[in-house]
């Protein structure tokens, strides 16, 4: 797992660890049914307060990304895979409305939106 | 929920300062950092929990028990660090410890040992010849070697450079792997706060200004920057406290999404840190 925490930016502490621990979980690289380290441990290692990653771990928890076991630990979730297919898209939505409403405001109409596209989607590798 | 220690409206008189009422506690397993200025009351308030004063009323609980009813056992469970470390200045360190650890049933004398050795204290010197650093270290050294299930410490990082003082303070967060264990230390060296400490208590001439864990504190509390015409009447309640430059005012608010949604666009809202709110509670033109 690897977690890292900027300072500077003005998103809150839990929320930077709540959304890198969810990419990993998405990604794959954290695997179901892996051990994640305790929130003390993890507090201590990040030297930030045991209540910020109480608070991280918790909605990951509510959204169900992992399961704590208590008395023995948390663990990355069996993800069940349409979900998980639902999450992807609903990431990549989301990027996309962005896109669109910017698109919109800007004049720009579907043809032209949908070459961009294209253009883009050929162009990345 | 245990709590470490819970007080309630706790009240000491002096000559020329009161401590007014205060209430608050420390859920056990967890760091509260004790700030205010110098001679806002955090050591008044320390010395009370520890019954090394006499309180004019209030109620103090240590471990859930009347602290000074159950005060023998309290102690022994409690690892205490004071701001300028006293011992007989004539004994060397070696017969200090020997002293200090008849007091305690779970003194651990590999731990001590192995303390000492990591701070580079001289165990055959007398304590008078220490400077005020190593003072602390080997108080801090005594205060960690009985399995203490509370720390208290009296601003325990003012003299200590900023190795040590990390040091110090990755250590406390070492000791709170275990669920047990909690810590209450005062100190007015803030960025010592802004990581480590879960709840932040802040004390302001004799008076509770807020108890909160510290990513309330950081959500809760900003500073607005703007015009004058932030300074309506209307507006006022929004802020704790102000300061006016010739280029507009800067305020302290304590309710930084209720001010985002009364004060129109024109104004800028940055987070308070803990060394803003000292400084704005300390000069602000007023407190609301």
């Amino acid at each position: 797992m690897r977690i890292i925490i900027s300072n500077s930016s003005p998103d809150p502490i839990y929320e930077q660890i709540n959304r890198q621990i969810k990419a990993q979980i998405i990604s794959g690289d954290l695997a179901e049914g892996e051990a994640l380290p305790s929130i003390r441990k993890l507090a201590q290692e990040l030297q930030i307060s045991v209540i910020t990653t109480k608070r991280a771990y918790d909605e990951l928890e509510r959204e169900g990304f992992i399961n704590t076991v208590s008395g023995k630990g948390t663990y990355v979730a069996v993800q069940n895979q349409e979900l998980l297919k639902e999450k992807k898209m609903k990431i990549v939505e989301e990027k996309l409305a962005e896109a669109v409403s910017e698109a919109k405001m800007l004049g720009i109409g579907i043809g032209q939106l949908k070459d961009m596209l294209l253009l883009l989607y050929k162009e990345v590798e | 929920m245990d709590y470490a220690f819970e007080i309630h409206g706790l009240r000491k008189e002096y000559k020329g300062f009161t401590l007014k009422d205060v209430s608050f506690s420390l859920p056990q397993g967890f760091i509260m950092g004790l700030v205010g200025l110098n001679g806002a009351g955090k050591t008044t308030i320390i010395k009370l929990v520890l019954n090394l004063v006499r309180r004019n009323a209030g109620e103090v609980k240590v471990f859930g028990l009347d602290n000074l009813k159950a005060e023998a056992e309290i102690k022994s469970r409690i690892g205490f660090v004071h701001e300028t470390p006293s011992f007989f200045e004539d004994i060397s360190l070696k017969d200090i410890k020997a002293a200090v650890s008849l007091f305690y049933e779970k003194w651990d004398e590999k731990l001590f040992r192995s303390l000492i050795a990591e701070f580079g204290l001289p165990l055959e010197k007398k304590f008078k010849k220490l400077s005020h650093g190593m003072k602390m270290k080997f108080s801090l050294a005594l205060a960690l070697s009985h399995d203490a299930d509370f720390l208290i410490l009296d601003e325990p990082t003012s003299g200590l450079d900023p190795v040590f003082r990390r040091e110090l303070l990755e250590r406390l967060s070492g000791l709170m792997q275990n669920e047990r264990k909690s810590v209450l230390f005062s100190t007015h060296i803030t960025s010592d706060l802004e990581r480590t400490a879960d709840y932040i208590t802040f004390i302001h001439r004799g008076e509770l200004l807020f108890s909160l864990p510290k990513d309330e504190v950081r959500d809760q509390w900003g500073i607005v920057k703007g015009g004058k015409e932030i300074l309506a009447e209307s507006h006022r309640k929004l802020f704790k406290s102000l300061r006016e430059t010739s280029y507009g005012v800067e305020a302290l608010t304590s309710d930084i999404s209720e001010a985002r949604r009364v004060l129109n666009s024109g104004v800028v809202i940055d987070k308070a840190s803990i060394e803003d709110i000292m400084i704005f509670m300390d000069k602000g033109e007023f407190h609301a």
